[in-house]
Parts: structure tokens; C-alpha cells; sequence
């Protein structure tokens, strides 16, 4: 009983600070973007105001909709974005649901939000929204291939290392796998970080991999015919979303704690590395979100296939024959 | 349809060309450059009438686009506000006795904020966003 009623308690409580820390991490986004644009930018609690405004708005479903499947889609959208979230550790502090879930299931649900978004856009019975849907479900399958291989080869080589349960997050936070490697897959692992910081904008469709969502061609393509609360729900998932995205790829390659450099144990350690860890997620959203999507135009769908497919692919392979031989080199297999 | 304050602070626009020149539209894109940056106050530029909360209405309404017109318009979630921007919506300006006129657009739609000009600057157009900021903050007091 006690255990159901702190995973319930544990659960909002995730689910409040995961929507404020990625509406905050979309206010610093989208400043910064202004700033390198030479403008000022809004107020960091631009995101904030716009989904209060959303959720007081009228919502239309159209005519053409399938009106259940319609609605239903950004309430999931938002509980699998917050079920991503439960299975991560921030920090020293255990993921909510402890050891329940590991690497591969964060992986499957990290799909869902966008599944969610696909089902949404063709319910919505637009053809803008049915062109979106479609591009989306070809981004996910492109940049599926590049992420399972960083996931799976970070594993392999923990294992080869003799390190028990790889796939577990708990493992990954406390045996960090740049200890594990020699010059050889430290290599490795740099172009893994490299591969991280470019599915990252893919996942969250965020230019240059945003043609699902292209405003100028597709009309806001999947939420072209979003309006009012649905449209600010799926706008909350995406904030969610892109905490648990970042903060896997900083749990997988960037795990390492303040704590045991200032010695420091108890509560007082939780908190200082949750800052640190939260520190960590703003430095890699600020890198390989907003910088890139500042830089860069969109990318056509073919091109993000070949993109994630072909050179990301190929960047991925190296870090794998790099990390395979690193493993031989150190004895582990 | 409730007003809040935070509508005032999140205006996102959506913009319709109904048969205008260019010159207003060229205006409007100016208005969004970095050197006036509208983000500042969240105004936003959209590509779905279902997400904005002003509908920018340029050019005097063709017969053609009358009908774009009003079902752009009730695909807009309320509240919702019309600004026109330039002379040509208020009166068909230049093309006043055109035979292919459906407007002015307030014969079409509803408008809550007219901006003057052929073609209007943007600071005339930000003076149009503040005056249609300050109709809902009225609206909001009186309700």
C-alpha cells in the first residue's frame, strides 16, 4: 500500500517538475535563439504564458476528425512523455519505478510521444496533417537505426568490461563508461556523443529535422488542426519529452555526480547532484538543440533519411568497430 | 469565450492574404525582423489559422477569396481578434471600383482593429497589435 501510495506521489510530483524544467528549458531556447539572431527575445516565461493561453482556448475538432481518437492522443502523448521520466534516475536519486525498467524499455518509450503525435495526425482527417504524420513516422524510422546503436554498443562494452546488468540505469550512473574505456573507445565514444547530439533534434522534431511539423509548407503539419487545450497538452508533452530525451542521453554518456568530488553524502548530496544533473541537461539542450537549429535550414525528408541513415549510420559503425577493438585491446572479452 | 491575461502576453498570428498588393505583406514581414523582434511581447507568426489568435487580414476581398475568407475566420478558435492592415481592406483603396470586389473585409467578417496606410510602416502595424492588446484588455475588465 505504502509503495503504490509514493510511486502516486512520486508520479505527480515527477510530472510537475518534468513540465517546468522543459517549458524553462523552451523559455532559455528560445532566448538564446534570439540572441544569436541580434534580438532580444521573450521572457523566459514565454512557454508558460503561451500554454496557460492554449489551455483557456476553445477546441475545435473538425469535421473530418475521428473526435475520440482526436482527443485521446495528447493525453497520451503527455502520460507516456511523464512515464519516460519515471524510469530515470536524475542525479544520486533511484528512478520512481526503482529497477523496474531498463535501457531498451526507456528506448520503446521514448516512440510513443511520437506514435501518439502520428495517430493524432491522421485522426485529425486533414491532408496537411496526414503529409505530416507520414514524414513523422519516416523521421522515427530514421533516426531509430543511429540511436539503438549508441544504446546498444554503450552496453556491450560495460558488459565486455564485466560490469553486471549493462542495461540497467542505475549501473549507468554508477560505472560511467569513459572508466571503462581505453584511447581507443574514448574515441568511440566522442563520436558517440557527437551521434547523441544530432538524434537529439530529430527526436524532438526540431530544425534541421522538423519537416513533420513544417509551418511554411505544411501548414504546422500533425497539429495543423490542433487547437486550444489539445494543442497545449501535446505542446506539454513535447516539453517533457524533451527533458526525458536529454537527460537519457546525459544518463548514457555524461553520468557522472558532483557529490563524490565535494565528499558529500546524505540529502545534501541528492540535491547537489540534481542540480548538476539538470545543469548538464541546459548545457546539452543549448548545444544541440538550439545552436543547431539556429544554424541550420530544414533538411527535406529524403535528405533526413540519408542523413541519419547514411553518414549518421556510418558514424555509428565506426564507434562500434572502435569501441570492439578498444574492448580486445583491454582483454575484457 | 473567456478572456485571460495571458492572451494578451501570447498573441500568435496568423496571416491571409486576400487578394492585396504585396505591399502590406512585405510590410508585415518587416515587422517581424529582428530590428522591431515582436517576440519580445510572444506575437508569433503560425501556419494554421487553428492555432492563431489574430487573423492579419490584407487587400481588398476578391470575389474569389470571400469565401477563404470567412471559413479561415471559423476555423479560428476563440477568442479571436481581426486586425486589417492597409487601406485597401477598409475601403478597396486603389481598387475601389474594381468589378471583382466581395469586400471591404468588415462586410465579410467581423474586425476589431483597422491599420491604415498604403502601405502601412510597422511601427503603424505594432501600434495596431497594442491597440487590439488594449480592446481585449477592455473587453476582459468589462466582463
Amino acid at each position: 500500500m505504502n509503495i503504490i501510495l509514493s510511486a502516486i506521489g512520486g508520479t505527480i510530483v515527477l510530472a510537475i517538475i518534468g513540465i517546468a524544467v522543459g517549458l524553462f528549458l523552451s523559455g532559455i531556447d528560445r532566448r538564446i535563439v534570439a540572441r544569436m539572431q541580434a534580438r532580444i527575445g521573450p521572457p523566459l516565461r514565454q512557454p508558460f504564458t503561451d500554454v496557460k493561453k492554449l489551455l483557456t482556448k476553445q477546441s475545435i475538432v473538425p469535421a473530418n476528425a475521428i473526435p475520440w481518437l482526436f482527443n485521446l492522443m495528447p493525453i497520451a502523448a503527455l502520460a507516456s512523455s511523464i512515464a519516460v521520466l519515471m524510469y530515470l534516475p536524475f542525479g544520486s536519486l533511484a528512478p520512481i519505478l526503482g529497477e523496474a525498467g531498463d535501457m531498451i524499455l526507456v528506448l520503446y518509450l521514448l516512440i510513443v510521444p511520437s506514435l501518439a503525435l502520428v495517430i493524432g495526425g491522421f485522426a485529425s482527417g486533414s491532408p496537411y496533417a496526414t503529409v505530416g504524420a507520414q514524414r513523422e513516422m519516416v523521421s522515427m524510422i530514421a533516426y531509430e537505426l543511429p540511436l539503438a546503436i549508441s544504446v546498444v554498443i554503450i552496453a556491450w562494452r560495460l558488459m565486455a568490461a564485466n560490469v553486471a546488468d549493462p542495461f540497467s540505469f542505475m549501473t549507468l550512473m554508477e560505472t560511467s563508461v569513459w572508466d571503462v574505456a581505453g584511447p581507443l573507445g574514448i574515441v568511440g565514444l566522442l563520436l558517440l556523443l557527437f551521434l547523441f547530439m544530432w538524434i537529439t533534434p530529430g527526436e524532438l522534431s526540431k530544425v534541421p529535422f522538423d519537416s513533420p511539423e513544417a509551418e511554411t509548407e505544411l501548414a504546422g503539419g500533425i497539429l495543423a488542426e490542433y487547437s486550444g487545450r489539445n494543442l497545449g497538452l501535446f505542446s506539454l508533452a513535447q516539453a517533457v519529452k524533451m527533458v526525458g530525451i536529454i537527460a537519457f542521453g546525459v544518463i548514457i554518456l555524461l553520468p557522472w555526480n558532483l557529490s563524490p568530488v565535494f565528499g558529500m553524502t546524505g540529502a545534501g548530496a541528492a540535491v547537489i547532484d540534481l542540480v548538476f544533473f539538470f545543469v548538464k541537461v541546459i548545457v546539452v539542450s543549448i548545444l544541440s538543440v538550439t545552436v543547431v537549429r539556429t544554424m541550420m535550414a530544414r533538411l527535406r525528408i529524403t535528405q533526413v533519411v540519408k542523413v541519419y541513415w547514411f553518414v549518421f549510420g556510418g558514424i555509428g559503425i565506426a564507434a562500434i568497430i572502435l569501441l570492439m577493438l578498444d574492448a580486445f585491446l583491454m582483454g575484457g572479452v | 469565450m473567456k478572456l485571460t491575461n495571458s492572451l494578451n502576453r501570447s498573441l500568435w498570428v496568423f496571416h491571409f492574404n486576400a487578394g492585396s498588393c504585396n505591399g502590406c505583406d512585405i510590410e508585415i514581414v518587416a515587422t517581424l525582423t529582428p530590428r522591431y523582434d515582436p517576440e519580445r511581447f510572444g506575437v508569433k507568426l503560425v501556419g494554421s489559422p487553428r492555432h492563431a489568435d489574430v487573423l492579419l487580414v490584407t487587400g481588398p476581398v476578391t470575389n474569389q477569396m470571400a469565401d477563404r475568407l470567412r471559413r479561415v475566420y471559423a476555423q479560428m478558435p476563440s477568442p479571436k481578434v481581426v486586425m486589417v492592415v492597409g487601406t485597401c481592406g477598409q475601403s478597396g483603396g486603389v481598387f475601389h471600383t474594381s468589378y471583382n470586389l466581395a469586400g471591404p473585409i468588415d462586410q465579410i467578417i467581423p474586425v476589431d482593429v483597422y491599420v491604415p496606410g498604403c502601405a502601412p510602416r510597422p511601427e503603424a502595424i505594432i501600434n495596431g497589435v497594442v491597440t487590439a492588446i488594449a480592446k481585449l484588455e477592455r473587453l476582459e475588465g468589462g466582463k
